[in-house]
């Protein structure tokens, strides 16, 4: 069997671990430079999840939450593209989960204090595996933008979190995507911590193909994972 | 061509209702992983493996999550289960929420790996995330009694003598199952070593 190796990871695209005007960075970033690893079959290989572990609705957050026969109040929402890797080849079988707040803006996380409401038939968590051809879609309801503590008047973008597994351990991803148009991003010391050059990765993209007609909106966000490098390794 | 990768960011503090749902009591979706690798069929020596995450002021990290990946006791990753000789109801992946526990630990019931190869010592992956944590972090758990395999570990032989012992898990003597000890300094003195994979 042979198994590659993958690229590194991509700096240039994402955060420094400090940084400072997002304050959690501050006790919580490692101060001594990461040690490079060579990477072996611990790095290569990855956590194989099934289809069988996902239920018809983990991908549809207006039904999955629903308490009291009613439906979850908000703007309906499809986020739906694909996972590929950056030679573009299509990452099929891999978990996608997320979780998010209501459309009041508040999660159903007992530390979450905002005294926005709760909503009965919303919980916000979800999850899928992307088909044959790498795609994934999520019928969920539009999350808005609620405020935190991180400085006076911080209130951060509306955002969905994503968490992906790839092929391997080392392209697990958790991130964050974003609405585009959304004033509160250029605020946001977590969405700014990004490079200019890859902030536009993390905004989704509306689709009018994506739309259902007299339902939902429709958004377009993909996900590009580290891929294999040249060289393939002897296992 | 090379497309450039999706940025990672910060999984916040409220992922639990979405990743580790059972364990961290929000039962609204089931969970897909634990902190419990083992299963009625799993071979291999059982083990405890716990620690606390310590931040730059010395406060224990209250809203982390820890996934580890590790082989089976035969030194197989579940996906080389082809092979035929490892234990293949071992899915080497587990999850944990530090908020659960009331003194902020993760905990893992797991067994110990198998050396991979002749180079590698028996080590356990640890992928740490947290709200301040913008990418997250990539570590390795290696054994104190496994001394002659340490002291030709590839990997433990990069890192500098001063700083090994930051990735060797202490174990508690007289315990049973077996329980190491494992815990986490973003920085410090004794900053774990953290590796650029
Ligand atoms: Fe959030």
């Amino acid at each position: 069997m042979l198994k590659s190796q993958f690229t590194a990871r991509d700096w240039g695209s994402n955060a420094k671990y400090l940084s400072p005007s997002y304050k959690s960075t501050i006790l919580r970033s490692p101060n001594k430079p990461l040690i490079p690893l060579k990477q072996t079959l611990s790095e290569i290989t990855g956590p194989v999840f099934g289809h069988h572990s996902i239920k018809p609705l983990d991908n549809d957050l207006t039904q999955n939450g629903v308490t009291d026969g009613g439906e979850p109040l908000g703007e309906r929402i499809i986020v739906s593209g694909k996972v590929i890797d950056e030679k573009g080849s299509p990452q099929r079988g891999t978990l996608i989960e997320i979780w998010q707040c209501n459309s009041a803006g508040r999660y159903i996380h007992l530390n979450d204090q905002h005294n926005a409401p709760l909503d009965p038939n919303f919980f916000g968590g979800g999850r899928c595996m992307t088909d044959e051809n790498g795609y994934y879609k999520f019928y969920t309801i539009k999350p808005a933008a609620y405020p935190w503590g991180n400085h006076t008047n911080a209130w951060r973008p509306a955002h969905i979190h994503f968490s992906l597994f790839g092929p391997a351990y080392v392209t697990r991803l958790i991130t964050q995507s974003y609405f585009p148009g959304d004033p509160l991003l250029e605020l946001d010391p977590i969405f700014m911590a990004t490079p200019k050059s890859s902030r536009n990765l993390l905004i989704k993209q509306f689709s009018i193909d994506t739309t259902e007609e007299g339902f939902a909106l429709g958004y377009n966000f993909d996900f590009i994972l580290r891929g294999p490098n040249a060289t393939p390794m002897e296992n | 061509m090379s497309l450039k990768q999706t940025p990672s960011q910060t999984i916040g503090p409220f992922f639990s209702y979405g990743l580790t749902p059972e364990q961290s009591n929000y039962p609204n979706l089931s969970s897909l992983s634990s902190n419990s690798l083992l299963t009625d069929s799993t071979i291999g020596e059982k083990i405890r493996l716990e620690g606390k995450i310590f931040d730059g002021a010395g406060d224990i990290v209250s809203d982390a999550m820890i996934e580890i990946w590790q082989a089976d006791a035969e030194g197989c990753y579940p996906d080389q289960q082809s092979s035929g000789k490892s234990n293949s109801s071992f899915a080497g992946f587990g999850r944990c929420d530090t908020g659960v526990d009331r003194q902020n630990k993760y905990i893992f019931e797991t067994i110990k790996p198998g050396q991979i190869d002749t180079e590698t010592a028996p080590h356990i992956n640890v992928t740490i995330f947290m709200r301040g944590l913008l990418l997250h972090l990539f570590t390795r758990i290696y054994f104190s009694d496994e001394i002659r395999s340490n002291s030709t570990d590839t990997v433990l032989s990069a890192v500098p003598v001063a700083r090994q012992k930051t990735l060797i898990a202490r174990k508690v003597a007289g315990v049973i199952p077996a329980t190491y000890v494992f815990d986490v300094f973003l920085q410090g003195e004794n900053e774990t070593v953290f590796f650029d994979i």
